[in-house]
């Protein structure tokens, strides 16, 4: 049994990018430096560069997804790969022989990476770790585990607004205990060196021991806003209303729905952020979604820079040990 | 047939013996600990020296998953890899398919048991039909049909005037119960330990108290009804802390826990290793101490297999939608003997975990090596380390979560009624 990081190849460099967590920072700095190069592709008149011509990626969506799916898609076209879109119907594979199955049947028609997404924490690892050792996997979310180029894309979207991350406070707000965006962005902020890390929500939407991830908790919006640079919003999904977690939209709202006069408590130049799609007036008010301060859509944006950055650094540690076994 | 085991240590925790002596057996029985008889003449020898003489282990629960998932393992496979463990006497829990709730299913596994005749397999009944949890079985039809105790498996029992019916009726009758405390609501959807790992991981959680909150409505059925009471698998330091005061309070009532869950924790599914999805879940560092102290302390009677065999496709998907728990007959007693080396307990007291108390929970004859006993005898070499892997198990389930582990002490014969079911080389008796 390897116990080695499923994520890092025999150099050090990036094979798989499953999670946040357990990266070096310089690492996550590449990534971030990378998508720079990739933000002013999409401005051009020709939106393309040749880095992956000749590569097939499967884009394998084994929950349904247009946004995230979407950036990917464009993502991999940008960067001239082929690009397979395969939506699957959970309730048809729920047995792990299909899923392997399926991946035999990808790796048989010589895919090169696949990007994931699944309702089950862990999913992205366990392809990782089954699939032919020439095939990279992206995780594209995996239950509450990980969404690591999500976070990523708000990290690369707060150095963008704030330089350096040293000396910056950040909230996040909301259902930690079901966002696995919410786990992606407290590794990668704490592997970057935030000064402060701040999850703000009722006891029943943090997972237990949260702290043990290096945040601080609060139960208060208007004082865990305080003096905060970063304010970052998490979808309520709706379901949770049925599982005793909270009592009505209405309550959540008044209590952890951001609004102008909320907002004002953290620094002035604070940025809003939300990894979408929004609940105007569950979790944010229309105002201050719309406001001088919201990221909002600069996030969606950003979000195929950041991807491009991955797949090339990922495909591009292929071709270099290839090169080196040849 | 006349048989002789000489120069091994007898450890009999019955009578307290733990010393280096000659076992005659003669037909099924036991016929001297110590001096053979005068006119003793053996038909075949065993040199037991540098080993370890001492009582087939009982096994409070493993599944052999027949009836009904023969594809998993079958009564033949799996008592074959108890024979390899040294086990000689399992008691299976009802979850077949059908539900052990009629004479009938229980006749049959008793009589495939006995066509494969690798060790006593005694069944236990459902405590209620089909585990649905709205009525109570015919318990005592079914324990004259060779049941030797009542449970509801890993199903339920909600409806608390029910329980206490089901409690009731077994005490009017001395039956045992064996229950497994878990709040069904609490623990619905968990697959993992609600603590810092499950946490990273995103996984959703099973907290301790759900075994808790269980364990004071038991504790409190126990009280009310005097029914005879085994709790188990447990997994959580406070559950035997309640349970230690009860016993000390008189309640009969009595508890055990899996030999996985005193070398493994949480820490042990931070790779999403889904070979550590059990049931109970694996917790914390803290309780694994707290299991490993009551098991000291005495208030954990029993180590028990908790064997669950499953296919290979069963272990291999993402975590969640894997099935829960291990193939561990055969890496029961190695595992338990871990905890010598490590100062938990002497060597007698493990082995006594393994045997002489488990038959005290069902009240059955067996687990000791009086004389006059049925001779169920598991020798085994306390020096010999080999690696847990496919080559090595017997069971038709390879989902050992210990898969790689170098471990110390092998079974090398084991006598049920005094016949030899499993011998050196004897790999695979089955197939």
């Amino acid at each position: 049994m390897k116990q080695h990081n499923i994520q890092i190849d025999d150099n050090g460099k990036l094979r798989h990018f499953l999670t946040t967590e357990g990266l070096k920072r310089q690492l996550l700095a590449d990534i971030l430096d990378h998508a720079e190069n990739f933000v002013t592709v999409g401005n051009r008149s020709i939106k393309k560069i040749p880095l992956l011509r000749g590569s097939t990626i499967a884009n394998l969506f084994f929950e349904p997804s247009t946004r995230t799916r979407t950036t990917f898609e464009l993502a991999a076209k940008r960067l001239s790969a082929d690009v397979l879109n395969i939506n699957i119907n959970t309730s048809a594979t729920t047995k792990g022989e299909s899923l392997l199955d399926m991946l035999r049947n990808l790796e048989a028609m010589h895919c090169d990476m696949f990007v994931v997404r699944h309702a089950q924490s862990g999913a992205a690892h366990f392809i990782a770790r089954h699939v032919a050792p020439h095939i990279r996997v992206i995780n594209a979310g995996d239950g509450s585990h990980a969404h690591p180029t999500q976070a990523m894309l708000d990290m690369f979207t707060i150095r963008r607004h704030k330089g350096k991350f040293a000396d910056l406070r950040v909230a996040i707000v909301g259902d930690i205990l079901h966002s696995r965006v919410a786990r992606s962005q407290i590794h990668a902020l704490t592997t970057l060196g935030v000064h402060e890390v701040r999850v703000i929500g009722p006891e029943t939407l943090l997972p237990r021991e949260v702290q043990n991830l290096g945040v601080h908790v609060h139960h208060d919006l208007r004082a865990g806003l305080a003096d905060v640079d970063v304010i970052i919003m998490l979808r309520l999904q709706r379901e949770r209303m049925t599982g005793a977690l909270i009592p009505s939209e209405r309550e959540y709202f008044e209590l952890y729905g951001l609004t102008a006069e909320k907002l004002a408590f953290a620094r002035p130049d604070a940025i809003v952020m939300h990894p979408g799609p929004i609940n105007r007036g569950v979790e944010i008010d229309s105002e201050v979604a719309d406001g001088p301060q919201s990221v909002i859509l600069e996030q969606v944006s950003n979000g195929i820079a950041i991807r491009m950055a991955v797949m090339s650094i990922i495909m591009g540690n292929r071709f270099g040990n290839d090169r080196e076994e040849t | 047939m006349k048989l002789h085991i000489h120069g091994g240590r007898i450890i009999d925790p019955a009578s307290g013996t733990d010393q280096t002596a000659d076992l005659c057996i003669e037909g099924e029985r036991i016929i001297s600990l110590g001096e053979p008889p005068a006119d003793f003449a053996p038909d075949q020898q065993i040199d037991a020296s540098g080993r370890v003489v001492c009582p087939g282990l009982v096994d409070l629960q493993a599944r052999l998953r027949e009836p009904g998932q023969e594809h998993k393992g079958t009564v033949a496979s799996e008592t074959a890899a108890a024979a390899a463990g040294g086990i000689t006497t399992l008691c299976c829990p009802p979850d077949t398919n059908p539900v052990t709730d009629t004479p009938a299913v229980a006749n049959l596994i008793q009589e495939l048991a006995r066509s494969s005749g690798n060790v006593q397999v005694l069944p236990i009944g459902a405590l209620t039909p089909g585990l649905a949890g709205e009525r109570i079985s015919e318990m005592v039809v079914l324990s004259q049909a060779g049941c030797i105790a009542f449970s509801n498996a890993d199903r339920p029992i909600v409806n608390t005037e029910v329980l206490r019916r089901a409690m009731e009726y077994a005490a009017s009758h001395d039956l045992t119960v064996l229950l497994r405390p878990q709040d069904p609501w609490l623990a619905a959807n968990g697959c993992a330990h609600e603590g810092a790992v499950s946490t990273r991981l995103g996984l959703p959680g099973i907290p301790a108290f759900a075994e808790t909150i269980e364990v004071t409505r038991l504790l409190t059925l126990i009280g009310q009804t005097g029914a005879r009471t085994h709790l188990g698998p447990l997994s959580t330091a406070r559950a035997i802390q309640m349970i230690g005061r009860a016993q000390f309070d008189g309640l009969p009532v009595s508890a055990s826990i899996t030999a996985h869950h005193l070398h493994l924790s949480e820490i042990d599914i931070s790779d999403f290793n889904s070979q550590c999805y059990l049931r109970p879940p694996l917790r914390s560092q803290r309780d694994q101490d707290g299991l490993r102290h009551g098991l000291a302390r005495g208030v954990i009677g029993a180590i028990c297999s908790d064997h669950q065999p499953q296919d290979l496709d069963a272990k291999l998907a993402p975590f969640g939608e894997t099935e829960p728990g291990a193939s561990a007959l055969e890496t029961l007693l190695p595992l338990s003997l871990r905890l010598v080396e490590q100062g938990v307990m002497a060597l007698p007291e493990v082995i006594a975990t393994l045997s002489w108390h488990p038959a005290q929970i069902l009240g059955i004859p067996v687990g000791t090596l009086s004389p006059g006993t049925i001779a169920n005898i598991c020798i085994f070499d306390p020096d010999q380390y080999w690696t847990v892997g496919p080559e090595t198990l017997t069971s038709h389930g390879q989902n050992s979560p210990v898969t790689g582990w170098e471990l110390k002490g092998r079974v090398t014969h084991t006598l049920l009624a005094g016949r030899l079911v499993h011998q050196p080389g004897a790999c695979r008796i089955y197939s």
